[in-house]
């Protein structure tokens, strides 16, 4: 409290409106992000192990997967270090087609930038990540490398530089920007201004993941009813497009319940009905849209994903009378 | 519009205002729009420090505005569509007078004051059609409009003054909107260009991007003391093609655009609200409210360093640099090292941050 009489009178009264949601902040850090950068740290240094043992596609799909699936808990976040960080590790959507270009290039000509990781991770964004690895393995193009060749030693590159990255940005999130959230309204922050600025902050990037999941998970290969654009599902070459679209989910669920610091039971109830839809889809990459019932039920789907995000809007940011930001809703 | 109180007023306040000057509204450096907690509007001048130097209850939401070059006067726009202007008076805090566009013509967003202040050049464009259009204002007469002409594109918005005091640089944004709403009828064909016109209107240069980028619509300018304009843009194609939101030119040149690295790019959700030159005119910077970041460049047009701000928008030059202004009510500074905290007031700022 004698801190509190110390601060301007403008500052303290927002740092009192805000004291009953700061408790949240520490529960979104300590129960959701920071466990979940460790965790995909751990997995993605897994699947850099297991690349060093056997590089070949067949042999490094399920650590890609598991290495996929940890990163869905944190990969919406772009806050932080994962303003930028997060497209080290999953470079998508891909409007240019950088991915392809820069993994078709390499393999032409055996680039030896493989070789020196201090040099790969100066490669373009597109270029590496999980998208990246993506391509080569399941890409029919690329995926049939042999041990001894050029593809072998990209897949440690990719696997090694993911694996640099995780723990680069596992650490950026614990030793940096976690203290900044937590330190909110402190003299040198600049970063937050008061504490209520953080579960702002939160808050708007569990939205922001629903409408990602929404907008471009589904949305983008959703096109318009004329055109489908089935190609342009996410993780569809490796065919986790949906299992994005539900762990993503699940993720932004999560998060919202630690920042809220209690269950949200009608936001539960309406990702119960997002797992429901997500049974009825057949084709896990999204490729069957062509045909009018699997795009209706893809429909429901994103429906659904919407539901949840309204579900969270009154369950949690009406009561904090939280709301998206102000220039952020309308440009001009 | 000019009432005989209006004009009765804005000549007491001219025969007054030279000697009280800017100093009658309490010496403020900025001026900003911002909304209250309650939903109502204010302008506030503000302090280089972030302090409060004089607030004006606004009846509507403002967008950017014109302060007068000596006295504590401005000129508040709507936002788009603009169906009015406001000449305030920042001494007393009253709303002087409003300033209708000509019939057919919607204000823009932006204007400036030239002739040393006696004439107020306001951006309009065509309800129908969005064709660019200036008109003339006569501060002395009590605003009555005194001409016009082509801003020789679609959809202008802002507009600077050039340093040698007769030039003007615009922003022709290139979309075509729906004259009840702000819709966008156009954006496949747009065609935006940055165009310096005479003070009377003359066209004296015109310049376009590469076909690739005319989707990237010209909005925002700042202008640097030799004459250097930085321009901001905002991508109206596809999501995430991460292409420049920010170009330097300087006039019989070819303008440089100013990347970012691919991620930092793509960060800036493909929109710049703001821009501005820093007071020592080495860098320029440009802000992202979808991107919650500012982005730091070299004069030159180099990448200097990312600053990261939920909803930041408002963007001027400071003595430390930059000031930049947010939907949260923050304004920080940024310079050399980085951002700094400067004030927080309860309000959320508008995009723009207006230096007097």
């Amino acid at each position: 409290m004698r801190l509190l009489m110390r601060l301007p009178l403008a500052l303290s009264a927002a740092l009192a409106l805000a004291a009953p949601a700061v408790a949240g902040v520490d529960e979104a850090l300590d129960d959701h992000i920071l466990p979940g950068f460790a965790g995909f740290a751990e997995a993605a240094g897994a699947m850099a192990e297991a690349a060093r043992s056997d590089c070949t596609a067949p042999a490094l799909a399920e650590a890609y997967h598991s290495a996929f699936d940890a990163w869905l808990a944190v990969g919406d976040l772009r806050i932080g270090p994962s303003e930028t960080g997060a497209l080290e590790i999953a470079f998508w959507p891909d409007a240019r087609g950088f991915t392809q270009k820069t993994i078709a290039g390499l393999i032409r000509s055996e680039n030896p930038v493989v070789d020196d990781p201090e040099a790969f991770s100066e490669l373009s964004v597109a270029g590496r990540g999980l998208f990246a690895l993506e391509m080569l393995l399941f890409d029919p193009a690329y995926k049939d490398y042999g041990t001894e060749s050029y593809g072998c030693r990209l897949a440690q590159a990719l696997t090694g530089d993911l694996a640099r990255q995780a723990a680069a940005l596992n650490d950026a999130w614990r030793s940096d920007f976690a203290p900044v959230m937590r330190t909110a309204g402190a003299p040198e922050n600049a970063r937050f201004l008061s504490p209520g600025e953080v579960v702002q902050a939160i808050y708007t990037q569990v939205l922001t993941s629903l409408d990602i999941t929404a907008q471009s998970r589904l949305g983008r290969p959703m096109g318009t009813f004329e055109r489908p654009r089935p190609a342009r599902a996410e993780a569809r070459r490796s065919g986790r497009s949906l299992r994005n679209v539900v762990l993503a989910t699940d993720a932004a669920v999560s998060l919202a319940e630690a920042l809220a610091g209690r269950d949200l039971p009608e936001t539960r109830a309406a990702l119960a009905r997002v797992h429901a839809a997500a049974g009825t889809i057949e084709d896990p990459a999204f490729g069957d849209l062509n045909d009018p019932g699997a795009r209706f039920r893809l429909e429901v789907l994103q429906q659904k994903v919407l539901a949840v995000r309204s579900a969270i809007e009154q369950e949690l940011g009406d009561p904090l009378g939280l709301s998206a930001g102000f220039n952020s809703q309308d440009g001009d | 519009m000019t009432t005989r109180r209006g004009f009765l007023a804005s000549v007491l306040a001219a025969s007054a205002a030279p000697r009280l000057g800017w100093a009658a509204a309490g010496n403020p450096a900025y001026l900003a729009a911002a909304q209250l907690g309650d939903g109502a509007h204010v302008l506030l001048g503000l302090t280089a420090s972030g302090a409060e130097a004089f607030r004006v209850a606004l009846p509507a939401r403002g967008h950017a505005g014109a302060a007068h070059p000596t006295r504590p006067e401005a000129v508040v726009f709507a936002r788009r569509p603009g169906y009015f202007a406001l000449v305030i008076d920042a001494a007393t805090g009253r709303v002087r007078q409003q300033l209708t566009p000509p019939a057919g013509h919607q204000f823009n967003g932006h204007g400036v004051y030239v002739d040393g202040g006696a004439t107020l050049l306001t951006v309009e464009q065509a309800a129908e059609g969005s064709a660019g259009f200036v008109s003339l204002w006569d501060a002395a007469s009590g605003y009555s409009r005194i001409g016009g002409f082509e801003t020789h594109g679609i959809g202008p918005h802002d507009m600077r003054l050039m340093p040698d005091g007769h030039t003007l640089v615009v922003a022709n944004g290139g979309i075509e909107t729906d004259a009840g709403d702000r819709t966008k009828l156009n954006v496949r064909t747009m065609k935006p260009n940055l165009a310096y016109l005479s003070r009377d209107g003359e066209l004296l240069g015109k310049i376009e991007l590469d076909q690739e980028l005319r989707r990237n619509s010209i909005r925002h300018l700042a202008v640097r003391a030799d004459g250097l304009v930085g321009f901001a843009m905002q991508w109206e194609g596809e999501p995430g093609m991460g292409w420049p939101l920010l170009g330097l030119h300087r006039r019989g040149e070819a303008p440089v655009l100013a990347q970012a690295p691919l991620a930092d790019e793509l960060a800036m959700n493909g929109y710049a609200g703001s821009i501005a030159f820093s007071a020592d005119g080495r860098e320029v910077a440009i802000t992202s409210p979808y991107g919650g970041r500012l982005h730091r460049f070299s004069a030159g047009g180099a990448f200097v360093a990312a600053e990261a701000r939920q909803d930041i928008c408002g963007l001027a030059p400071h003595p430390d640099g930059f000031i930049a202004s947010d939907g949260f009510g923050g304004l920080i500074t940024i310079g050399p090292g980085g951002a700094r905290p400067l004030i927080r007031h309860d309000l959320s700022w508008d995009n723009h941050i207006v230096t007097l």
